[in-house]
């Protein structure tokens, strides 16, 4: 069974243990803030082992983006869980590799 | 020489972030960049005008202000807060130097701004302010 909140940009889709993080059109300090509410409403209730950032609609994210990942990886690394990422295109992957964090989290192919 | 000036005043509010980077890639259309160095512009842009939103003004109310100049080939962006100024500026520049890691700031925003623009210049004074200072050069294709 599979469970969606969100705007039409931003929102979740919660499938058993799976959360699949839409991030929306631009993820930048704005829409992080509102992102991160919405996902860690989620993770409290410590159901989630497995977090998925897809970045399909994403065509925009800045160092904001990045914290937010950071976070939920910092979260799931302390109840065992894991994140990966999906689907960036040309610019989000640029800010994913200089920001190093290709070394720490998983892209799903 | 080919000159061109944009001054642009806007409350701190997360909101204007992406109001100020898309302005000020729209300013940077007329020296016919490629689709990578706009989206550098507009990161950098959205990495300054949140330092100011978030730290120089620490989310309270203020002015930001986005200047742009475009000379021959070049673009300047400058981003002005008056807010609380940054005591050690060679500190904060340090990359995964963050005061706010509670609110998830990675420390990583004066770094991009380095990876995506030709110069940074950072000025700063406590209780008076930050003048971010950034250039680059579009080469002509």
């Amino acid at each position: 069974m599979s469970q969606e909140v969100g705007t039409e940009e931003i929102g979740i889709v919660v499938e058993d243990d799976t959360m699949i993080i839409r991030a929306g059109g631009e993820l930048d300090h704005h829409n992080a803030v509102e992102l991160r509410t919405l996902v860690d409403r989620e993770l409290i209730k410590g159901k989630i082992k497995n977090v998925i950032f897809d970045f399909t609609d994403t065509n925009f994210m800045d160092s904001s983006g990045i914290g937010t990942i950071i976070g939920r990886q910092k979260i799931m690394e302390s109840i065992g869980g894991s994140v990966r990422v999906r689907n960036m295109n040309p610019n989000i992957s640029r800010i994913f590799q200089i920001s190093g964090l290709h070394k720490i989290i998983k892209v799903q192919e | 020489m080919y000159k061109n000036h944009m001054h642009l005043e806007f409350d701190s509010r997360s909101e204007n972030e992406r109001f100020a980077r898309v302005t000020a890639a729209a300013f940077a259309t007329q020296l016919n960049p490629i689709m990578e160095e706009l989206s550098d512009i507009k990161t950098a842009v959205s990495e300054a005008v949140t330092n100011a939103i978030v730290h120089g003004y620490e989310n309270h109310t203020g002015t930001v202000i986005l200047e742009g100049e475009i000379v021959d080939r070049t673009i300047i962006l400058t981003v002005k807060d008056y807010g609380v100024g940054i005591a050690d500026v060679k500190k904060a520049m340090e990359p995964l130097f963050t005061t706010k890691p509670e609110e998830e700031r990675a420390g990583m925003g004066f770094m991009f701004m380095e990876a995506f623009m030709d110069e940074l210049k950072v000025e700063s004074k406590p209780d008076e302010g930050t003048c971010v200072i950034m250039k680059k050069t579009i080469i002509e294709r």
